[in-house]
């Protein structure tokens, strides 16, 4: 499952091999990997993705 | 791990007519004590009206340490009958503050733009927090977190296909995924203790105001009446779509004022397991219901914006407090700031 501009979910646990040849683990039932390679958690989902808007707005 | 969070609560003091007439009777040893309890008076977010409520579903969860499972107050009907009462003062208020309620389309479009500049209390602490207020914080949501995942258990065998394996994937990854260490309330524990919190469950129930129990009241609210299933799913879409950028800045905050790595686990935890929820919530059971259950659509949006508005309230009752440098807590911790006399 994937949406424009989404992460893509695969089921877990996962190992993923990065480009500097470290591994990452994800040891849970689902995991939602970054597609938009803007994620602080790289390469785990952390929703920056999200559109950004400049007008204040509570959480 | 030096927690303790398995043993139930005390009953609360009192707040009101409301609470000065049930807390007794649930303690009563007469057999003939009968609940003949006080309408509430006071609006929706009246302090004595959310204690009731609270403590009326908390013998749901896991009972008061005080009363007796036995005397079968939590199916008693003349209690359940005062308490319909009190949900419906609560419930129809939260309604009617809410003049428009937006479409699931229309609302959950709005929660997944990030403001810039956002105003809400994660941005506080971020920005301008104090440790004393971080404590204040974990203390407003130890109700809910203690207790994480509970609430939203009770749809579990009132919706079914694939939202139901959804909602039970989302639920497992809660409660540790099969290991007790990483359940979430267990986390919410490890930082309370982090911040020098006492971690005993529902050991804060008379510090924290209306607002605080308001937003544990309307999950189980919503959570034990089958008519408002759709309202539950909506609330929880709601806390697992904002969550994710709320954590990161509560991690980065609490980082600053000195947390440890258990007192920002919590939180870098959400930041990624919210992100995975926020996808199976809105697409594998929210669409999912309302292709299946046209009818929900209505319900769901209305557990949006009822969750929206009681988590509004209560950011304002916090940063209003803190505005004039007082502690938000009906009992404040040794380290808020005293009151000018």
């Amino acid at each position: 499952m994937a949406e424009r501009a989404g992460p893509i979910l695969v089921q877990g646990p996962v190992e993923v091999r990065l480009a500097d040849g470290s591994r990452v683990v994800s040891r849970r039932p689902m995991v939602a990997l970054c597609a938009c390679r803007r994620s602080r958690t790289y390469p785990f989902c952390d929703t920056s993705h999200r559109r950004r808007c400049p007008a204040d707005k509570a959480e | 791990m030096g927690v303790r969070t398995l043993t139930p609560a005390r009953l609360p003091e009192p707040r009101g007519p409301v609470t000065e007439a049930l807390i007794p009777l649930l303690t009563s040893t007469s057999p003939e004590a009968k609940a003949n309890l006080p309408q509430a008076t006071g609006d929706w977010l009246d302090d004595d009206l959310q204690l009731a409520l609270y403590i009326c579903y908390e013998l749901h969860y896991r009972g008061f340490a005080d009363v007796s499972a036995a005397r079968g107050w939590e199916w008693d009907p003349a209690l359940l009958e005062a308490r319909a009462h009190w949900e419906k003062v609560f419930l129809d208020g939260v309604e009617a503050e809410l003049t428009t309620v937006p479409s699931v389309d229309e609302q959950i479009e709005g929660l997944l733009i990030e403001p810039v500049h956002g105003t809400g209390v994660s941005h506080h602490l971020l920005s301008d927090g104090e440790r004393w207020q971080a404590r204040e914080y974990l203390v407003h949501r130890s109700l809910y977190h203690l207790k994480e995942a509970d609430p939203q258990a009770w749809v579990i065998p009132r919706v079914h296909g694939p939202a139901q394996a959804a909602l039970v994937a989302v639920e497992y990854d809660e409660y540790g995924a099969g290991r007790a260490e990483d359940t979430h309330s267990h986390l919410f524990a490890r930082m309370m203790a982090d911040f020098g919190l006492n971690t005993d469950y529902g050991c804060y129930l008379d510090a924290v105001t209306g607002h605080s129990l308001a937003v544990v009241n309307l999950m189980s609210a919503f959570g034990l009446h089958h008519a408002y299933r759709g309202a539950l799913i909506g609330q929880f879409a709601r806390v697992e779509i904002t969550s994710s950028p709320s954590s990161r800045r509560l991690a980065e905050a609490f980082a600053a004022l000195g947390a440890g790595r258990d007192g920002t686990r919590f939180y870098r935890e959400h930041i990624e397991a919210d992100a995975l929820h926020e996808q199976l919530i809105r697409h594998e059971v929210v669409e999912t219901l309302i292709r299946d259950e046209p009818e929900l659509e209505k319900d769901i949006a209305f557990g949006l914006a009822a969750s929206g508005l009681v988590d509004e309230r209560l950011g304002a009752h916090i940063l209003g407090c803190w505005e004039e440098s007082r502690s938000s807590l009906r009992r404040p911790l040794p380290d808020a700031p005293t009151p000018e006399e």
